[in-house]
């Protein structure tokens, strides 16, 4: 018995360690790969042999890196705010207060979310030509809201519906108005939750490849997935992989950061949103 | 609402006020919404059934539905629609079986079960386009390491070019879909595991159930809601997919989704009518499986924690 128990032990923990390995190795290789370049860039050795910033450097060189970094932060930092300042106050009127049509909105905010992006891109397109975005910044942010705003909603409005009744009418006996007990009363409380949904949202927005692609036409207005994506080199058959790595691991080093830090909120966040039978 | 209303005067004020402050609030998301989503969406339609372009989209005639007349009888589109299919059932179904059996080693109380779920939460992380070109710069067909290792193992006799051979790039794509896309299953599996009481399993082995089935007979009927849901957002994810395999493997045939052949009428090809009733086709599709999925499960549509 235990030695089945001791075999059974050891099987799981080969199991944990398999599954470490599958999650966890193509982006160790793309470390590895973004410090080497010419030979060593080939062969497939598991630390650099020859370890060099190299790759690093003529990332920002041969195109406007650096000005699509800021982008992406740009971009990113203001649709979390819209969405955030919106979401806070649809999420009061769909979390603490009963009217009619509430069911309705909740429907229709999900319903939004479900959208395929490749459905509002023609219409987008023409929309952003008549507000004179196309190749602006500005269009990233309106298009972005269309899936992170109404995720937002959903899951401010599930803690905003939590929170106990009493606050609110406490505030209300002080003559408080509802954007000051917004303010006042319900952020300090949603503060983690706020964090999470801004973080999830942050993540959406830096990720975006469909509206970026279409709506963005200069390398300098390009974010950082499009610049990675249209990187190339010399020719079509020699990609530039040691560039195009190091790329990749300043994209994504501070996002697995932040995950790996805020992991807790960040589950609590995915998982609020999701709907309950 | 008004009859309850007329009877109790000093709370009908409050109500009214209060639904009013109700929909002041909700004034700035809906027009929101209805600027980033709704109205292109209906343009969106509405363009499908004119001859637009690109170029000039004011220069538009209605044309009815011949764009989806032509749409039907082009064989490139029904390859898209088959690819699409066959890129959700495929990674969808690995991806839930990973996950659970990821999710059940997460429930479990092990050493280094913290370490386990940070290494789960990396794909996730990692933005798509760049989980593309880590997998691209993997599976090169000369100096990439997924080849390296299998001619070590011996099991290629020669290096396989995995994107650019037709046999194998869909199987390539939806690989790195799995990889992807796991993380994402496994969280919300594990969210629907970790509210069972103990006390089940603790019930299920007095009565001498062994763990298999417990899995089939406590588990599995028990978290079936939760599973249905995670299976039905990633199917959505799936049949939108875009950014990967465009990436990975351009427009061509062999990986073209339905969503890359509407952009590239599009964009590419300037047919903004054509596309647009590709990507309505594309809406349909998942609008009628989301409707299905709703009513054929009586899911609440509640925002719930």
């Amino acid at each position: 018995m235990t030695i089945r128990r001791a075999v059974a032990r050891a099987g799981f923990y080969v199991l944990v360690a398999c599954i470490v390995l599958y999650t966890v190795f193509p982006f160790y290789w793309g470390i590895v790969s973004s410090f080497e370049t010419g030979s060593a860039l080939f062969d497939a050795d598991l630390l650099p042999s020859n370890p060099t910033l190299e790759n690093y450097v003529a990332v920002f060189e041969g195109q406007p890196f650096g000005r699509n970094l800021l982008n992406s932060v740009v971009v990113a930092a203001a649709v979390v705010a819209i969405s955030l300042a919106l979401g806070l106050g649809a999420a009061y009127a769909l979390g603490r207060i009963t009217f009619r049509g509430r069911s309705f909105l909740l429907l229709l905010v999900l319903s939004t979310s479900m959208f395929p992006q490749v459905a509002i891109l023609a219409g987008m397109f023409e929309l952003i030509q008549w507000l004179g975005l196309y190749n602006d910044l500005g269009a990233l942010i309106l298009s972005y809201l269309v899936f992170t705003l109404p995720f937002t909603v959903w899951v401010l409005t599930a803690f905003m519906g939590e929170l106990p009744k009493e606050l609110e009418e406490a505030a209300i006996m002080d003559g408080a108005s509802p954007l000051a007990t917004i303010v006042f009363v319900f952020v300090p409380l949603l503060a983690p939750a706020m964090a999470a949904t801004g973080l999830l949202a942050f993540i959406a927005a830096w990720n975006e490849f469909l509206f970026a692609l279409t709506f963005t036409l200069s390398d300098e207005m390009r974010t950082v997935p499009v610049a990675i994506a249209l990187m190339s080199g010399a020719s079509q058959y020699e990609l530039p992989w040691g560039r195009i790595m190091a790329a990749s691991v300043i994209v994504t080093a501070p996002l697995v950061v932040l995950v790996l830090v805020f992991q807790r909120r960040i589950i609590a966040g995915l998982t609020a949103g999701a709907v309950k039978g | 609402m008004t009859a309850r209303a007329e009877g109790n005067p000093p709370a009908s004020g409050m109500a009214r006020r209060r639904t009013t402050t109700a929909w002041l609030f909700l004034l700035p998301s809906i027009a929101a919404l209805g600027a980033a989503g709704g109205w292109p969406l209906i343009r969106t339609v509405w363009l499908s059934l004119t001859d637009a372009t690109l170029s000039d989209p004011s220069d538009a005639h209605f044309v009815g539905l011949e764009n989806y007349a032509w749409l039907v009888s082009d064989p490139e589109w029904w390859r898209s629609v088959g690819n699409t299919v066959i890129f959700a059932v495929v990674s969808v179904g690995i991806e839930t079986l990973l996950g659970l059996v990821i999710a059940l080693a997460l429930d479990a109380h092990f050493r280094g079960r913290g370490l386990l779920r940070a290494a789960v939460l990396i794909p996730w992380a990692i933005p798509t386009v760049v989980s593309a070109k880590l997998w691209a710069w993997m599976y090169n067909d000369v100096y990439g390491v997924v080849n390296e290792v299998l001619l070590r193992l011996g099991l290629v006799a020669a290096p396989v070019a995995w994107i650019a051979d037709p046999d194998y790039a869909l199987a390539a794509v939806i690989a790195v879909d799995v990889w992807k896309a796991t993380p994402f299953m496994t969280l919300l599996i594990l969210a629907a595991l970790q509210v069972l009481p103990r006390e089940l399993y603790d019930a299920a082995r007095v009565d001498g159930a062994g763990p298999i089935l417990t899995f089939f007979r406590v588990t599995l009927p028990l978290i079936r809601t939760g599973l249905m849901v995670a299976i039905v957002f990633r199917m959505l994810d799936a049949f939108r997919v875009f950014d990967l395999i465009y990436v990975l493997t351009g427009s061509t045939e062999e990986t073209m989704s339905m969503s890359i052949f509407a952009r590239r009428e599009l964009v590419e090809f300037q047919d903004m009518g054509y596309g647009s009733a590709a990507a309505t086709l594309v809406f349909v599709v998942v609008a009628v499986f989301t409707v299905l999925f709703v009513t054929f499960w009586r899911v609440r549509l509640e925002p719930v924690r």
